[in-house]
């Protein structure tokens, strides 16, 4: 079972959400805050919506609140992945 | 959605004595026939339209096939990625407009107290073709496919809000929603702001759902010209005058209260001087359409005569009984041929609540410019209607010191606003 990588998330963050003029995203940015990175709740949580279907997993209405950062929210989604059959994804 | 709902209450202000006196010191557009305040005043004047082919969805199949679109919008080039997967159209030509009548007034919105400036704008749909996007991914794929921007993207008030957050203005916000007539309503609540305390409010309105899901409630409406021709589709006050070609765009204003504009010395384009809305009579009750009583009062409240007026900036619905019934009311106000009339929107088509503040705009540069806008593709005027009207060519005026602007809505709403030299 692959996992999400944090390449991956950005991808979809960008996609889903923009991106701030003054963050470089494609650096080191696995443990700072959503919201220094120019993503608010709403940002997290269309991002998360995307994540889901994409990748036919279900996160909890909560994954969005909890999940402070990138890695943070790669835990989530990652822990969910590794419940889903190979095939399904 | 109402205004009463969304307007937050002016926090307090300090307690130095104000003048109650609000004036124009900034103007963005964003017009079917320029992008730009500029652009779109030099072609005004040129008379020089934007109506063309529907662009931004195939109308065909539709009966109405024109619209005024803001030429050459590239959102992406004006509008941070962030706010594109959020912002419907007429929100991201909202913002431009903004932005541009920001920089117009020479504010540093950083450097005012924190609630001192607030944002009113008007809206006659939200954002129509982000909704109408989002609600066919709900029907068609499921809800997990909706976007959660979805939440406030189609709302009226979004304009207000995007703008009230990029900017950082954190006073008193709203949204007038009275169709046609809220490019004025919206103007007439942010002077209200400003006797309340608030030293800026950035209102005025950019609208448009140039989509089907807009086209099809504006279809519904009857207004709408079936003309395939760009030249005579929207002609108000002709004798071939068949209903209006829609738009999007309008534009964003900067008022201010003017003792704090003078000691910051801006420059002023003018002031609002007066403001009157009315309500029609519930249909089919007969009785004399409001449009007169509120050129009247708008007047009064201005404390000018009549004579005072050196345009009139008509709402030119472009329907046979709707000119017939402005052009009776302004008759009745300023006599036969007393006034010169004129509708620059025939050059854009209708904007919604874009329209009128579009107007003012323009009100406020013929002030500036001393010359008056034409009027365009209207060349022979329907029986009974006895306008001095400004066709051909932009009428050039020792001096314009005053314009009243003249506003409609669908539902009922008029509305008036005299505009000052400052």
């Amino acid at each position: 079972m692959a996992e999400m990588t944090l390449e991956e998330l950005t991808g979809l963050l960008r996609e889903c959400a923009g991106e701030d003029e003054s963050v470089d995203l494609s650096g080191d940015v696995l443990d700072i805050p959503f919201d220094d990175l120019g993503y608010d709740s709403l940002a997290v949580l269309q991002t998360t919506g995307r994540i889901e279907r994409e990748y036919g997993i279900y996160l909890s209405d909560d994954t969005a609140a909890e999940a402070g950062t990138p890695r943070l929210l790669l835990a989530f989604v990652n822990e969910a992945l590794a419940g889903v059959p190979a095939a399904a994804v | 959605m109402s205004s009463d709902v969304l307007e937050r209450a002016a926090a307090p202000q300090q307690a130095a004595p104000r003048t109650t006196n609000a004036v124009f010191t900034g103007i963005g557009v964003t017009a079917p026939n320029g992008l730009g305040t500029e652009a779109w005043w030099a072609a005004t004047l040129r008379g020089e339209h934007g109506i063309r082919p529907v662009r931004r969805f195939d109308a065909s199949g539709y009966p109405a096939t024109l619209a005024g679109e803001v030429p050459g919008f590239d959102a992406s080039a004006h509008i941070p990625s962030r706010l594109l997967p959020q912002t419907d159209h007429q929100t991201r030509l909202a913002l431009v407009a903004t932005q541009e009548a920001l920089d117009d007034s020479g504010i540093d919105t950083g450097a005012l107290p924190e609630y001192a400036a607030g944002v009113v704008t008007a809206s006659s749909a939200g954002g129509f073709e982000f909704g109408q996007r989002e609600l066919e991914a709900l029907w068609s794929q499921g809800g997990q496919y909706v976007s959660a921007y979805q939440s406030f993207a189609w709302f009226y008030a979004v304009n207000s809000g995007q703008i009230s957050i990029r900017h950082k203005l954190r006073g008193p916000s709203g949204v007038l929603v009275s169709e046609g007539a809220g490019g004025l309503d919206a103007v007439a609540q942010a002077r209200r702001q400003l006797r309340r305390g608030s030293s800026v409010i950035v209102t005025g309105g950019v609208d448009g759902a140039v989509c089907p899901w807009g086209w099809t409630a504006q279809l519904a409406g009857r207004r709408l010209s079936t003309s395939g021709d760009p030249e005579r589709a929207y002609v108000p006050f002709d004798a071939g005058a068949r209903g209006h070609v829609p738009g999007e765009g309008g534009a964003i204003l900067v008022l201010e209260d003017e003792q704090w504009a003078r000691e910051r010395g801006a420059r002023v384009y003018g002031r609002l001087a007066g403001y009157a809305a009315t309500f029609d009579p519930r249909p089919g009750t007969g009785g004399e359409p409001g449009l007169r009583r509120a050129a009247e009062l708008a007047l009064a409240d201005a404390g000018l005569p009549h004579e005072a007026v050196d345009v009139v900036f008509a709402d030119a619905a472009g329907l046979p009984d709707l000119d017939r019934a402005e052009a009776d009311a302004i008759t009745a106000v300023f006599g036969p041929r007393g006034v010169p009339v004129t509708a620059p929107k025939t050059m854009t088509g209708r904007l919604a609540a874009g329209g009128a503040s579009l107007d003012l705009a323009a009100a406020l540069l013929s002030i500036r410019d001393s010359v008056l806008p034409p009027t365009v593709h209207v060349h022979r005027p329907a029986a009974g209607i006895e306008l001095d009207l400004v066709t051909g060519a932009a009428r050039e005026r020792r001096e314009v010191r005053t314009a009243l602007v003249l506003a409609r809505g669908a539902g009922g709403f008029n509305a008036a606003a005299v505009v000052a030299a400052p």
